[in-house]
């Protein structure tokens, strides 16, 4: 099972050397990845609807306690057939709608890596696996997104959908690893089996507050809605298929996933319903005030995304039954007539609906398909949309809370969502011919089986119902509540309360369909208004980003080296300084345990130093900084290090001897800071001076480790034959270490050379042109 | 002796940090010697101070008699003494080479590559 769904990434890789070999048909050979998936899952199909849960487990970090587990339970499945059916129309119909396009290779090997994440992601059993998913979905759909790249436009709205998105998987993540925390375990399965152990937990609210941040943006629920209308620069088959029926999902399915463990809270119920029903709102009404075919599809989707996250908030009984019968009949109609729309697209070079007509005769085939799935769309019997619909009035009539508020906002929203149906398949069909830029005519095959196909579906699930309903839905439904359902749909529930509602809103889409045009006119005196919504937030917080990001650069990294040093040394000096005096407790041996000769050297040393620094001549700060390393060396002498001091004593002659010879070529001394500079920097230097002797104090008093060199010691002569036991760490136990330094003193060896022997641009060259003087001296 | 050496690591740091904070090029350099040397006492004053004990094994014997010094910081020490040796040569080299490009004994007017 892994290795089938991995082998998918695998295949994107190799796509395209299948466009070499195929050509023209790669498409149609890569969608029999998706198909063969689809088949497979079709035959598990049986034991699924039995309620079985099918585990195919893997070993991945057995130390960390993860596993590359996949499991098959009624949801997975339903989002699983969802994903390869719906990707094996999308692939064949990209190949028709992009034929031709220099970038085909591209968008073959990312759909196919998309699907793959996206199956993984309903499929994923660990929390981190289903988080890796994730993630890949929404890189690759940053990509898809982006497929266009020339535009500014697709650019942008990659760069947003993908912020949003990224965004909130940095909140899904803190949200699954307290889940982890809370619940004790890194599998789904086990999290969800445990009953209320997660809801009664203290870490709950954060938990699901962490949670809904990933799955709201994911799912473009509102205030995050305004990414997926944008997601339109994407070519249609990706909108078809990411932005109907697939990624946007992948935050409805976490919500699902989790329902069992995390659900029926009065925060779950109150945040969900009130969300959803609002974003069901927003979508449903921003749509009216667009005449773009997709972004009106696109604007509905945030109305069902919303309808589908209320339902998971209302979570009884009847509600869980709506939503995966919601969810099943949106996929099939939305991806059906997004591939619509890109067919009118592709046929007449316009997306503007007002400016299509009468294109029926035409376009038989395409015009009937589209009427069946807004029809659908609608809710209008008897296409399963219309079984959606009830059986989701239905729910809202019975919500718990809110009940007021959420009957009136579904109640609005499926009066726009009916105007829109009307709106995508009225104006371009029917009416009066107009001239649209390109001659229209019907779509080729390939772009025609997709739309047909999903709504044949439509179709039939709605005649029959319990084609759908009794099997994969009871077995979703049943995961998603946590505990056995049972799903019968019909299409005629007789008079009740949900079909007068219904009747009512068709009334009154259609109504609102006739005056769309003044309706629209009216809409756009409120323009001013959006100009303050959500997506102005966004990019006010984006611009705050990089303001501060310049504030930043422009303290931090001024390019003035003493301010590096400054800010690092006092950040070192408050880090360390704070561990040492606060959190232990500073305890020092003093003891002078000092003899007369080792007091002189060490008093040199420090005389050295000093007048190193307040010598106003280069000759005698060099000659004190040699004394002070000569008084180095004598100290390790004293001290039991002979090596190191040979080693002091040759160092400290080299050093001497190369800056005097250099030194001549170097400035003067000058003075450039005023005294109050001079101040400050004596005060971060002392500092730093005192928190060092505070810290060797302390180490010296504290010796808590036995040293690590007693191995060293004890075998230097029986297994490296050496008897100078620094030697022998040098050159046995640490050699990888010391091949290192050689190669670090050739490479500074053959810097120094390098720029010894470049010569310096003559004076006059500069003045023809001084930096390119300079520059090529550097090339040189 | 130990604190002592503390007291005098300290003042090559503080020294140290002064002179590199300074805005003449070849305060700069002065400032990296006294860093190097200063860290070089700090590793091998924090091992613990031992006299005359060098960790030596004397002919015909299997171990050192008696407790030693500690070799490892030692050979530690060692290889730092080297290395800033290297990065030392280079760093003046380097900022010879600048100041003849350039002509600027103050770092901050060395802001610009295109001089």
């Amino acid at each position: 099972m892994q290795l089938a769904v991995l082998s998918g990434f695998v295949l994107a890789a190799f796509a395209p050397l299948l466009q070499r070999w195929c050509a023209a048909r790669t498409s149609l050979v890569l969608a029999l990845y998706p198909a063969a998936l689809a088949l497979w899952l079709l035959t598990q199909l049986p034991a699924v609807m039995g309620g079985e849960v099918l585990v195919f487990s893997l070993e991945w970090v057995p130390s960390l306690g993860m596993s590359l587990t996949f499991v098959l339970d009624g949801l997975s499945m339903l989002f699983a057939l969802l994903i390869t059916v719906i990707g094996t129309f999308v692939l064949i119909y990209a190949g028709g709608y992009l034929k031709g396009h220099p970038d085909l290779v591209r968008f073959h090997v990312v759909i196919v890596a998309f699907m793959v994440s996206m199956l993984g992601l309903v499929l994923a059993d660990g929390l981190m696996t289903l988080f890796v998913f994730w993630e890949l979905t929404s890189i690759t759909s940053y990509l898809l997104i982006g497929f266009n790249h020339t535009d500014l436009e697709a650019r942008k709205s990659a760069r947003q959908g993908l912020f949003v998105t990224v965004g909130g998987g940095l909140a899904l993540m803190a949200g699954l690893v307290m889940l982890a925390i809370a619940g004790d375990s890194w599998s789904l399965q086990e999290l969800l089996s445990s009953g209320d152990v997660l809801r009664d937990h203290a870490l709950y609210l954060p938990m699901l507050l962490c949670l809904l941040g990933g799955a709201f943006t994911k799912s473009a629920q509102f205030p995050f809605h305004f990414w997926l209308p944008n997601a339109m620069a994407a070519p249609t088959p990706v909108s078809a298929y990411l932005h109907s029926a697939t990624m946007v999902k992948a935050g409805i399915y976490l919500l699902a996933r989790l329902h069992p463990g995390l659900g029926g809270t009065e925060a779950w119920i109150g945040i969900l319903s009130v969300v959803g029903a609002l974003t069901m709102f927003t979508g449903a009404f921003l749509a009216l005030r667009h005449t773009n075919i997709k972004k009106l599809l696109a604007y509905s989707t945030i109305m069902a995304l919303g309808t589908l996250t209320m339902l998971l908030g209302i979570g009884t009984e009847g509600a869980l039954i709506a939503f995966v019968t919601f969810l099943l009949a949106h996929s099939l109609y939305k991806g059906a007539l997004f591939m619509i729309a890109g067919i009118l697209d592709h046929e007449t070079g316009t997306k503007d609906v007002t400016a299509m007509g009468g294109l029926r005769r035409l376009m038989p085939v395409t015009a009937l398909v589209a009427c069946i799935a807004a029809l659908s769309l609608a809710g209008v019997p008897p296409l399963f949309g219309f079984i959606g619909k009830e059986l989701m009035f239905e729910s809202v009539l019975e919500a718990g809370s809110f009940r007021a508020i959420i009957f009136l906002l579904s109640f609005s929203a499926a009066i726009f969502t009916i105007a829109v149906a009307a709106i995508v398949v009225l104006r371009p069909f029917f009416g009066e011919r107009r001239e649209t830029p390109k001659a229209a005519h019907e779509a080729p095959s390939a772009m025609l089986a997709g739309p047909v196909g999903l709504a044949i579906l439509s179709l039939l699930f709605g005649l029959v119902p319990v084609l759908a309903g009794t099997g994969l839905l009871t077995a979703a439904a049943s995961a998603v509540a946590g505990e056995s359902l049972s799903v019968s749909l019909s299409l005629w529930h007789g008079i009740n309360l949900p079909l007068i509602m219904s009747l009512i809103s068709l009334a009154l889409g259609y109504l609102l369909f006739r005056h769309w045009d003044r309706v629209r006119g009216n809409l756009s005196r409120l323009d001013p208004l959006f100009a303050h919504g959500p997506e102005a937030g966004y990019e006010n917080l984006m611009d705050g980003i990089v303001r501060i990001s310049e504030w930043q650069t422009r303290v931090l990294q001024n390019g003035y080296m003493r301010n590096y040093i400054m800010v690092m040394v006092v950040v070192l000096i408050a880090l360390v300084g704070n561990s040492l005096l606060l959190r232990h407790a500073p305890a020092f041996a003093i003891s002078f345990d000092v003899q007369f000769h080792e007091a002189v050297v060490t008093g040199l040393m420090v005389a050295g130093a000093l007048f190193a620094c307040i010598s106003r001549s280069r000759l005698g700060a060099v000659a004190s900084v040699g004394i002070m390393g000569f008084c180095i060396a004598l100290t390790f002498i004293l001290f039991s290090a002979p090596d190191l001091g040979i080693t002091q004593l040759l160092v400290e002659t080299l050093t001497v001897i190369l800056l005097i010879l250099v030194l001549f070529r170097l400035p003067r001394f000058a003075s450039l800071s005023t005294p109050l500079e001079r101040v400050r920097d004596l005060v971060v230097a002392g500092s730093m001076g005192v928190l060092i002797m505070l810290l060797i104090l302390t180490v010296v008093a504290s010796n808590q480790f036995v040293p690590v060199s007693g191995y060293m010691i004890e075998n230097s002569v029986p297994l490296a034959h050496g008897r100078n036991i620094v030697n022998v760490i040098l050159v046995d136990y640490r050699a990888l270490d010391t091949l290192g330094e050689i190669f670090v003193l050739a490479l500074a060896a053959i810097g120094v050379i390098a720029m010894l022997k470049l010569r310096a641009p003559k004076p006059e060259a500069k003045g023809a042109g001084k930096g390119q003087g300079a520059k090529e001296s550097a090339d040189g | 002796m130990e604190p002592l050496m503390a007291l005098a690591i300290g003042l090559l740091y503080a020294t140290a940090i002064y002179m590199m904070l300074r805005r003449s090029i070849v305060k700069l350099v002065i400032g990296l010697m006294l860093l190097s040397n200063a860290a070089n006492l700090l590793i091998f004053t924090s091992a613990g101070m031992t006299r005359g004990a060098p960790p030596l094994i004397p002919e015909g014997a299997l171990a050192p008699a008696g407790q030693v010094a500690d070799p490892l910081p030692q050979a530690l020490v060692l290889t730092a003494i080297v290395i800033a040796f290297g990065v030392l040569a280079f760093a003046v080299v380097l900022i010879r080479r600048a100041y003849e490009i350039v002509k600027a004994d103050d770092l901050d007017k060395m802001k610009d590559t295109d001089t």
